[in-house]
C-alpha cells in the first residue's frame, strides 16, 4: 500500500467536494444555522439560565441530526458509483494503484471534507459565542463537534457501501436519501409503534434504539452534555441505571462499529466486484 | 514484452475473448483487428487489470493479476472514451496523474509541448476540443515514459484533420522505441502504426499477419460512388462492369465496389473510355 498514492487521492478528492455545489449548500446551511442557534442561544441566556456554549450544544444536536447524516449520506452515496458511471474510476485503475488504494484515498478525502465542512459550522458558532462570552462548557461543545465527525464517518461508510453496491450515482443517492428518511424519522416512528404494539420491556426498548446510529449519536451527546440521560424518559433512566459509566464506552464502540462494518462491507464489494 | 497465454474472459456463457494467445515482442507494434463486439477492446480490459478472466497476461514479466501494479507500471493507457475529470485544468490533471505514476513533475512541461498543448495548461479539461482530449490522453500515458503504449481505437472519435495529428504524434512516439498494442478497425491506422496484426473475430484470434497484408488478407473493400455526365451514365456502367468491377447505377452516380488499394482504378477505365469522371466519394 502506498500512502502518497492515498493521499494524493484524497487531496483530489477534498478539492472535488470543495468544488461540489450541493456540498457546499449544505456547508454553508450547517453553517449559517448554528450561527443562528447561537445567537438565539445567547438572546435566551437571560430567561432560560441555561446559555452559551451550552445551550447552543444542545440546540445544535437536533440540527447535526437533520443535516449532517443527509450530507455524509449523499456525498459518501456518489464517491464510487458516479466515477463508475463517468467511466473515471476505470481510467484511474488503469493507472499503477491498486483497489485498496483507491477506495482508501476516497474515503479519507471525503471524511476530510466534511471534517472542513463540520469545522467552519462549529467554528464560525463557537467564534460567536467565544466573543460574546457565552456561559457553559466549551468542552461540551468540543465534545460535540467530536460525536458529530464521528456521526458524520458513520454515515458516510453507510453511503460508501450503497456506493459500492450500484453502479448508477442517481440510484444510489436515492438508495442515499431514503436511509436518511430510515434513519432520521421512519426510525423513531417504528420504535415507537413497536414499542406501543408488541409492549416491549425497557431493556430491549434501548437496545432496539441503540441500532440507530443516530440514537446512539444524540444520546452521547446528551450524556456528554447533562451528564445523564433522564431526560430521554424510561429507557434513558434505565440506561443510567443500569449501565452507567459504562455507557459512554458502548455509545463509542457502536459508533465505531458503525463506521467500520458498512466500510469494510464497501470494500470487500469495491475489491471483489471484478469487472469495470 | 506482453504475453496473451489462453485469455479467456466469459460473460455467462458467451465468450467476448475466447482462448487468446499472442505474444508482442519489445519494440513492436501489434494491431488487434476486427469488427465491433470482436474482443479487442475487452482483450485491452484484461490486460490493464480491469476485468477478471482466465488464462494468464504478463507485461515485462509482471503477471497482470498477481502483480497489477508492477505490470501497470510499464503501460500507458490512450481509452477509446475519454474519461476526465472536466473541472480540472490540463496541468492540475497531469500533476494528479504524473503523482499517481511516480513520475517527476518536471516531465509535464515537455510531454504537454510534445503532443502540442504546451500553451494550454491553464484550460480546464471538459474545454478543450475532441482533439486536443486525446492528446491529453497521450501526454497522460507518456508521462511515466513507460515501456508499452495500450490504446483503444486512439483516434474513433477524431475528425480528419485531429486523427492525422493524432497518428503523426503516435508515429514519433512509436519511432521512440515503444512496444504498443492498441485496437482498431480503421486501415490506415492500422497501416500507419502497426508492424503487425491480430485480426479477431468473436472473440478469437483467426490469424496474424503484416500490416501491408491485411486489407487483401480479410478481404477489405471499399465502395466508391463516382459522378459521370449524365448522357454517359449508362455508357459508363456497361464499361466497368465489362472490366470486371462490381458496379451499380445510384441516381446520378455509379457505385463501385472495390478492393483496398483499387479505388483509381475505375477513374482510369472511365478515362480509357474518354468518360470525364466529375466528381467520387467514400461511402
Amino acid at each position: 500500500m502506498n500512502v502518497a498514492i492515498i493521499w494524493t487521492l484524497a487531496q483530489k478528492e477534498l478539492g472535488d467536494a470543495l468544488r461540489n455545489r450541493w456540498f457546499l449548500l449544505y456547508t454553508i446551511a450547517f453553517a449559517g444555522l448554528a450561527l443562528a442557534l447561537s445567537y438565539m442561544s445567547l438572546a435566551g441566556a437571560g430567561i432560560a439560565g441555561f446559555a452559551g456554549f451550552g445551550r447552543t450544544a444542545a440546540s445544535l444536536i437536533n440540527l447535526v441530526l437533520l443535516i449532517i447524516p443527509l450530507m455524509a449520506l449523499t456525498v459518501g452515496a456518489q464517491s464510487l458509483a458516479h466515477e463508475q458511471e463517468q467511466g473515471t474510476l476505470a481510467y484511474l485503475l488503469a493507472q499503477p494503484v491498486t483497489r485498496p488504494e483507491v477506495f482508501l484515498g476516497k474515503y479519507l478525502g471525503l471524511a476530510l471534507s466534511l471534517l472542513a465542512s463540520l469545522g467552519l459550522g462549529f467554528g464560525v458558532a463557537g467564534v460567536v459565542l467565544a466573543l460574546s462570552n457565552g456561559s457553559g462548557s466549551p468542552g461540551a461543545y468540543a465534545s460535540l463537534m467530536v460525536q458529530t465527525f464521528l456521526l458524520s464517518l458513520t454515515m458516510l461508510s453507510v453511503g460508501f457501501l450503497i456506493s459500492a453496491l450500484t453502479k448508477r450515482a442517481g440510484v444510489a443517492v436515492g438508495i442515499g436519501l431514503f436511509l436518511w428518511l430510515a434513519f432520521v424519522f421512519l426510525g423513531d416512528l417504528g420504535l415507537m409503534g413497536t414499542a406501543i404494539t408488541m409492549r416491549l420491556p425497557v431493556d430491549q426498548l434501548l437496545w432496539l434504539s441503540l441500532l440507530n446510529p443516530l440514537q446512539v449519536f444524540k444520546m452521547a451527546s446528551i450524556l456528554d452534555i447533562n451528564a445523564t440521560l433522564d431526560l430521554l424518559g424510561p429507557a434513558g433512566i434505565y440506561a443510567m441505571q443500569e449501565y452507567g459509566d459504562r455507557l459512554r464506552p458502548v455509545f463509542l464502540g457502536l459508533t465505531l462499529a458503525w463506521i467500520a462494518l458498512p466500510a469494510l462491507a464497501a470494500y470487500v464489494r469495491f475489491h471483489l466486484r471484478g469487472d469495470l | 514484452m506482453i504475453e496473451f497465454a489462453n485469455l479467456t474472459k466469459r460473460y455467462g456463457k458467451f465468450a467476448a475473448v475466447d482462448n487468446l494467445t499472442l505474444s508482442v515482442k519489445p519494440q513492436e507494434a501489434v494491431a488487434l483487428w476486427g469488427v465491433n463486439g470482436a474482443g479487442k477492446t475487452t482483450a485491452i480490459k484484461c490486460l490493464l487489470g480491469l476485468l477478471r478472466f482466465d488464462g494468464q497476461i504478463t507485461v515485462g514479466g509482471c503477471d497482470v493479476r498477481r502483480q497489477g501494479r508492477a505490470a501497470r507500471q510499464l503501460i500507458g493507457y490512450v481509452p477509446q472514451e475519454l474519461a476526465f475529470y472536466k473541472e480540472m485544468t490540463t496541468v492540475d490533471m497531469a500533476q494528479f496523474y504524473a503523482r499517481l505514476k511516480g513520475a517527476p513533475a518536471a516531465r509535464i512541461a515537455p510531454v504537454l509541448a510534445q503532443v502540442g498543448l504546451g500553451e494550454q495548461g491553464g484550460k480546464r479539461v471538459g474545454a478543450l476540443s475532441g482533439g486536443m482530449k486525446q492528446r491529453l490522453a497521450l501526454a497522460l500515458a507518456l508521462l511515466g515514459d513507460p515501456p508499452v503504449l495500450v490504446m483503444d481505437e486512439p483516434t474513433s472519435n477524431l475528425d480528419t484533420a485531429a486523427r492525422s495529428q493524432l497518428l503523426h504524434l503516435l508515429l514519433e512516439v512509436k519511432r521512440g522505441g515503444k512496444t504498443i498494442i492498441f485496437s482498431s478497425h480503421r486501415i490506415e491506422e492500422v497501416e500507419t502504426l502497426a508492424d503487425r496484426v491480430a485480426v479477431m473475430e468473436h472473440g478469437r484470434l483467426q490469424f496474424t499477419c503484416t500490416a501491408g497484408e491485411l486489407a487483401r488478407r480479410v478481404g477489405l473493400r471499399t465502395q466508391v460512388k463516382f459522378l459521370v455526365p449524365g448522357s454517359q451514365l449508362d455508357q459508363a456502367l456497361a464499361i466497368l462492369q465489362g472490366a470486371g468491377l462490381q458496379a451499380r447505377r445510384n441516381g446520378v452516380g455509379v457505385i463501385v465496389d472495390v478492393a483496398h488499394g483499387e479505388k483509381a482504378r475505375p477513374i482510369h477505365t472511365l478515362g480509357r473510355a474518354n468518360i470525364e469522371v466529375t466528381d467520387f466519394e467514400l461511402e
